[in-house]
């Protein structure tokens, strides 16, 4: 390893050669503030435009203030990062970066967790030099059925313009206009809903400020809550229970599951459910989708769709209607768990305690903003009357929580409600990117095989590269597996796949890196992706905990079945559990 | 080709053809034909001469007469008097202002007698569409003899001759190249940078219209000595006929072989596309170039990397200017020696200057490093226009800084005007008088660099407005002395902490009027008066009775019924009323409404 | 602005512009250069088929558009009018064509007449400063200008 030698305040340090000021300082405990900066290690996604310009450094020898986010470190370089100098320029700017800010903070959505605020509190500010009547920017306010948008409040960190360009490569946003009225937004600042975003809503998990928000439907819980005439039911998606202690101040990675439950019933809901129910159920639908489809390619039939797509999430599936428009009979058919657990909530539960679809609401708790939207989208409705009336994010819970009087550390565990809150190991690891597919070789294989499986965990489906693959031996028949997480992978893996650079039989993806863990409706992780990694083990250790790590050993899915369905892709799993896509090229 | 006994060189630069020097070209061709000289007398349309204040301009050779604001109707006068009788139109002959007397040579004339042209030699002496004429001037000399030798000692050759960039910055330009040739790939890039933005400013669109050949050669050079095989111009699409040269210019090279594969037998290959601005100053700036080049927003990045490490697609690129590139034959073609012979210890050979504003002759002037501004204003320049008295000249465009009578005397080098607070940039040299407020001066700049602003780092994008807006307040006389103290941390944070170059010293500007109109600043805000008179909010109106008529017009005209009086008898304007609009100062036929 | 429907025709000129610089993303800058000179201005819809061409997110298009003051989405009047805002200009008194023309014309800078006579614009050095104050209707320069010949100059276009 080439390393240098340079001074950072007076004391002396060796680092790696490429180093930049910024992060030599950190591994010497100088924590530089910063703004733009993002950095999330172990998805290799770095932000650093330069354009924030706190967090400068004194130099010697040099004209200028120096950026250390973005300058490297040169051997017998003296760097200065708390001078006079420095003191006044960060303040400047950052007065003058307040200056175009609004200043309602105290209603402002990220109130308490916004990064501007805490810099202006780091940095001791406590009037804004302005100018009388100073010019603010403004643009024009948009709310899609997943996320708001107040750019009043952009900063131009560009952290959502890299997202959705450079991770996701949706390209909704861009940077437009220039000088003052620089902005990031869609084409022609047109509304979000009429542009090609996913909605997986990576833009409001790194956005620093107020700008980028999800659309809040606590307050319409809440009074679904305490209308008498309603009866409301809710189901956690698996991810939730990985971060919502962090909410609470918990260290990320500690499992909530048991109080979870607790405060859902103290906040009023009539029954707890759990969205692994329906994962279960999806990895019986999806898993036999699977096995026919892989079973008439093996007996020669050249027109069947292979590899299959996993169809889970609601944003890849918004991609790959956008993008994908010829591939739209590739994906899996099978719903998302969420939509799945509506369906059967509303025909299945609805039947069982006797009541009409249009008095039980259906809420879900996801790590995720798209959700919002698939809940909302036409097929998923009957005569209006939607399967999952309110989808909330694991942070609007925990706000809800908060604000029930409800202190959620002092709770005890609970555990879910029968029948739709039984699940399976293979349920809890859908949150994590791998999950999915593993949960369903788990399945395929020993229905495939007729054999039980000698060992569960598939760890080579497990991991944070952005894009992998593996073979699973299915008794002497190879399955070739593709996993891949963000939609930037998913779009190499599929032009690769298209270009024929793969074989695969089966493929998962998920548009959130690291899967749902680290969804857009998730605490905020404010660039340490050491939180996703922690999520993630939490996700293992809970499957491994697990009694019944198998979709198809659930005994309540067997006797829904048994009761309701018939069998995985019968007619009615057909009408219930399945759907179509969209064309939605521009 | 016809032995021409007389050539009649016309400028064609765009400041004489807005002067119809197209139509007068046409009228002289006429009159030739019409006169039965065709095969004696030739007419060359040229690029500009420089001499703008005077144009559209006639040259006659080989007497060197000098015809200044000719007309279309004077091609008449010129052809049947010059041409065919040979005697001279005096009235179309420059008048010298100091002694009345009539000059013929150019030579002798004081806008001329002190410059020195290098970068602009050829311009108004050959026509800039036939590359034969540019070879008779020993052009594509200097790429043929470098081509003899090794990239090495091009380079070597260029780092003798000390030039440095003509674009702004003033980095040593061989220094540059050595870099860039020691960048490892075998793919690279030299872009030309003609995107000139500075507004006052247009000897690089001068030279490409004048003399496209001396940037092509010089592109050549520099493509043998970085090893690149690519060249680009990045030019501003407002610019069509210098892309009109330049276009012609590379098709006869080519055909020459010139450009191309194994130029020359040496076996070396380059050639040249065009790439188009589209209306941003910033990307004057490399980096923010080279992405608009690349088909992005002209946004810069941090310094390093460097373009000569990783530039256009990623690879090698070295970005100089088109003046920068116009000295280059030059060097090669006189040697290192003489080329650092001219001008100061730090600063080689000549720089151009577009010299501008409330000066008599305005124009296109080169002179060697270390002429003083004195000698640029009064003896090039002929002093200032309407006797007025000399207030401060604006040197380096948005970037640079007012200096002053105190300055006047400064050797004009890369150091000195920095020294001085202003910036030597592209060559933009607006001259001001009494007449001009510093502070509205100030504020010109700072609503163009607010225009003008990318928008990607904060103290650029929402600091320069808040000093526009500063500046704003105290023209309207609502400034404080705070404001001042503000105003000057601001300039300097800017300054100290934007991305690229164009936020680092957009302060400039204004703290240049700082510190050498510091008074005019303080009379806006405590007198409330602008000394120059200009600033509309601070006007105090006042009717002159001796003058009034008592026509009453200006009372028609007051929106906020400030004038009072009589028909006939002389009217009184309400200082407490008055709303300062000006209405009645545009009325008066009789000069009677005076600001005080 | 209103939204404007592409016909076959116009959509095939798109194609073939971009088709003319290899599709390459590269090139947007001189497809934008090339479609502005064929439609005037750059409508949203010209924007959207340019990025499906190209194959780039029209976000980027537009983001690419707003950056550059040459771009406008604006169509222009039947005549340009740009006052030459360079310094050169200014201190010999541009500003006062400007505000006379704005005047006159009762729009501002970027603004077209409600008959859709005149558009009115500034710009950088036009480089004629020796006939500053400097404006340009459509290709004709007019020089030494001063406010009260506004009047008549507009008065000779139709």
């Amino acid at each position: 390893m080439d390393t240098i030698k340079l001074t950072i305040d007076n004391r002396e340090i060796e680092v790696e050669k490429g180093t930049t000021i910024f992060q030599a300082a950190k591994q010497m405990g100088i924590d530089i503030p910063a703004l733009c900066y993002m950095k999330l290690d172990n998805l290799g996604v770095e932000n650093r435009p330069g354009g924030c310009r706190i967090c400068v450094v004194e130099v010697e020898g040099r004209r200028n203030l120096a950026p250390s986010c973005s300058t490297v470190c040169t051997p017998g370089m003296v760097v200065h990062t708390h001078t006079m100098r420095v003191i006044n320029a960060r303040r400047t700017v950052l007065e003058l970066i307040l200056s175009d800010h609004p200043k309602d903070c105290l209603v402002c959505p990220k109130n308490g967790r916004c990064e501007l605020q805490d810099l202006a509190a780091r940095l001791g500010i406590r009037e804004i030099h302005s100018v009388e009547n100073a010019a603010v920017s403004t643009y024009k306010k948009d709310t899609s059925p997943s996320l708001k948008r107040d750019m009043d409040k952009c900063v131009m960190c560009r952290r959502c313009e890299t997202m959705c360009n450079d991770v996701q490569s949706v390209g909704a946003l861009s940077a437009v206009n220039r000088g003052f009225m620089a902005v990031v937004a869609p084409a022609f600042e047109q509304r979000l809903v009429d542009s090609n975003c996913t909605f997986c809503g990576q833009c409001v998990a790194v956005c620093p400020t107020g700008a980028l928000t999800e659309v809040d439907h606590t307050g319409r819980i809440i009074q679904a809550l305490m209308d008498p005439t309603k009866k409301v039911v809710v189901q956690t998606a698996p991810a939730v229970r990985a971060a919502l202690g962090e909410e609470f101040g918990m260290e990320p990675g500690t499992l909530v599951t048991g109080k979870m439950v607790a405060a859902l019933r103290r906040l009023g809901f009539d029954e707890v459910f759990d969205t692994d129910f329906a994962a279960d159920l999806t990895i019986m639908e999806e898993g036999t989708e699977l096995l026919d489809r892989l079973g008439r390619f093996l007996g020669g039939d050249k027109t069947v769709k292979l590899p299959i797509l996993t169809s889970c999430c609601p944003a890849w599936v918004n991609f790959f209607e956008h993008n994908y428009p010829d591939m739209l009979d590739v994906p899996s058919s099978a719903k998302s768990p969420q939509q799945m657990f509506g369906a059967i909530a509303k025909t299945y539960f609805a039947e069982k305690i006797g009541v009409d679809r249009k008095d039980l609401v259906v809420v879900s708790v996801m790590p995720c903003l798209a959700k919002k939207y698939e809940c909302q989208r036409d097929e998923f409705k009957v005569d209006g009357n939607p399967d999952v009336d309110f989808s909330i994010s694991t942070r609007e819970l925990a706000s809800l929580i908060k604000s029930a009087n409800i202190d959620f550390l002092s709770l005890p565990d609970e555990e879910f409600d029968a029948p739709l809150g039984e699940s399976t190991g293979a349920a809890v690891i859908f949150g994590a990117t791998g999950g999915v597919i593993e949960a369903a070789v788990r399945t395929a294989y020993e229905i495939y095989t007729g054999k039980k499986l000698d060992r569960i965990d598939f760890k080579e489906l497990r991991g944070l590269d952005g894009i992998r693959h593996a073979t699973i031996d299915f008794n002497g028949t190879p399955i070739n597996i593709g996993i891949a997480h963000t939609l930037g992978n998913a779009r190499k893996l599929l032009d690769g796949m298209r270009a024929g650079m793969y074989n695969f039989h089966a493929i998962e993806i998920m548009a959130c890196p690291g899967g749902c863990i680290g969804g857009a409706g998730q605490p905020f992780h404010h660039g340490d992706s050491s939180v996703i990694k922690a999520r993630m083990d939490a996700i293992y250790r809970e499957d491994a905990g697990k009694k019944i790590r198998k979709s198809h050993e659930n005994p309540y899915i067997i006797k829904l079945y048994e009761e309701f369905l018939g069998h995985p892709m019968s007619e009615k799993a057909h009408h219930l559990l399945h759907t179509h896509y969209f064309d939605k090229h521009d | 080709m016809p032995n021409y006994k007389m050539s009649l060189l016309c400028c064609g630069g765009t400041g004489c053809r807005a002067s119809e020097s197209v139509r007068i070209v046409e009228r002289l061709r006429e009159e030739i034909a019409a006169a039965g000289m065709d095969n004696d007398v030739q007419v060359v349309v040229t690029g500009c001469f420089g001499f703008c204040e005077q144009g559209p301009i006639v040259k006659v050779i080989p007497d060197n007469t000098f015809y200044t604001n000719v007309k279309p109707e004077d091609a008449e006068e010129i052809v049947k008097e010059h041409v065919v009788k040979g005697r001279k139109v005096t009235r179309l002959l420059y008048e010298d202002p100091d002694t009345k007397k009539h000059i013929s040579d150019s030579k002798h004339m004081g806008f001329y007698q002190k410059q020195l042209r290098i970068a602009l030699r050829n311009c108004g002496f050959i026509n800039p569409e036939n590359i034969d004429e540019y070879i008779a001037r020993d052009g594509y000399e200097a790429l043929a003899k470098v081509l003899q030798g090794t990239p090495q000692e091009a380079i070597e050759t260029v780092k003798k001759s000390g030039l440095r960039g003509r674009g702004g910055g003033g980095f040593p330009t061989g220094l540059k190249w050595e870099i860039a040739s020691k960048s490892p790939g075998p793919e690279k890039y030299v872009v030309c940078n003609a995107d000139e933005g500075d507004p006052g400013a247009f000897m690089d669109r001068s030279i490409l219209e004048s003399d496209p050949n001396s940037v092509i050669e010089a592109m050549a050079i520099c493509g043998y000595c970085i090893g690149a095989s690519k060249g680009l111009v990045y030019i501003r699409a407002e610019y069509p006929l210098a892309v009109k040269r330049l276009q012609i210019a590379m098709r006869q090279a080519r055909d020459y072989g010139l450009l191309g594969d194994d130029i020359l037998g040496s076996g070396f290959n380059f050639d040249i596309e065009i790439r188009y601005g589209a209306g941003a100053f910033v990307c004057g700036e490399e980096t923010a170039l080279i992405h608009s080049m690349e088909g992005k927003r002209g946004e810069p990045t941090v310094k390093p990397p460097f373009p000569a490490e990783s530039g256009y697609l990623g690879k090698p690129t070295n970005v100089n200017n088109v003046e920068t590139f116009a000295n280059i034959p030059v060097i090669f073609l006189k040697g290192s020696e003489w080329f650092a012979s001219i001008g100061t210890e730090k600063s080689k050979g000549t720089k151009v200057f577009a010299l501008a504003g409330k000066i008599n002759n305005v124009g296109l002037i080169e002179v060697p490093m270390g002429t003083t501004l004195r000698e640029v204003i009064y003896d090039i320049g002929g002093g200032i226009k309407g006797g007025k008295e000399f207030k401060a000249v604006q040197t380096g465009g948005p970037s640079g800084g007012c200096l002053t009578k105190k300055h006047l005397d400064t050797p004009i080098d890369y150091d000195n005007l920095t020294a001085a607070g202003s910036m030597m940039g592209s060559g933009g040299m607006i001259v001001m008088d009494e007449d001009d407020c510093m502070v509205s001066v100030a504020k010109f700049y700072l609503q163009f660099t607010v225009d003008e602003s990318c928008g990607k780092c904060a103290p650029c994008r929402i600091g320069n407005k808040r000093l526009e807006e500063i500046l704003d307040k105290i023209t309207k006389g609502k400034g404080t002395m705070e404001d001042l103290d503000y105003l000057k941390n601001l300039s300097k944070v800017i300054k100290d902490t934007a991305l690229c170059g164009l936020g680092q010293t957009s302060p400039n500007p204004v703290l240049s009027t700082l510190d050498n109109f510091y008074d005019e600043y303080v009379a806006h805000i405590v007198d409330k008066r602008c000394p120059a008179h200009k600033c509309r909010a601070l006007r105090v109106y006042a009717i002159d009775p001796d003058r009034c008529k008592g026509c009453t017009a200006c009372a028609r005209a007051c929106p906020a019924g400030a004038i009072k009086g009589e028909v006939k008898q002389a009217h009184v304007i309400d200082t407490e009323k008055c709303i300062r609009c000006g209405a009645c100062f545009d009325k008066c036929k009789f000069n009677a409404v005076i600001v005080q | 602005m209103d939204k404007i429907e592409l016909n076959k025709c116009q959509k095939d000129k798109i194609a073939e512009i971009c088709a003319e610089f290899g599709n390459a993303p590269g090139e947007l800058i001189n497809v934008l250069h090339k479609c502005q000179g064929h439609f005037g201005y750059l409508p949203e819809e010209v924007q959207r088929e340019i990025a499906r061409n190209l194959h780039i997110p029209v976000a980027k298009v537009y983001g690419v558009v707003t950056f550059y003051s040459f771009f406008t989405m604006q169509p222009k009047g039947r005549h340009s009018i740009s006052v030459c805002m360079g310094t050169a200009c200014y201190v010999r008194g541009a500003e006062s064509v400007l505000e006379e023309l704005k005047k006159e014309l009762k729009i501002d800078v970027g603004g077209v007449t409600p008959d859709g006579k005149f558009s009115l614009e500034c710009l950088r050095c036009v480089g004629a400063c020796g006939l500053a104050p400097v404006m340009l209707v459509d290709e004709k320069v007019y020089g030494r200008l001063e406010p009260k010949q506004i009047k008549g100059i507009l008065a000779q276009y139709e």
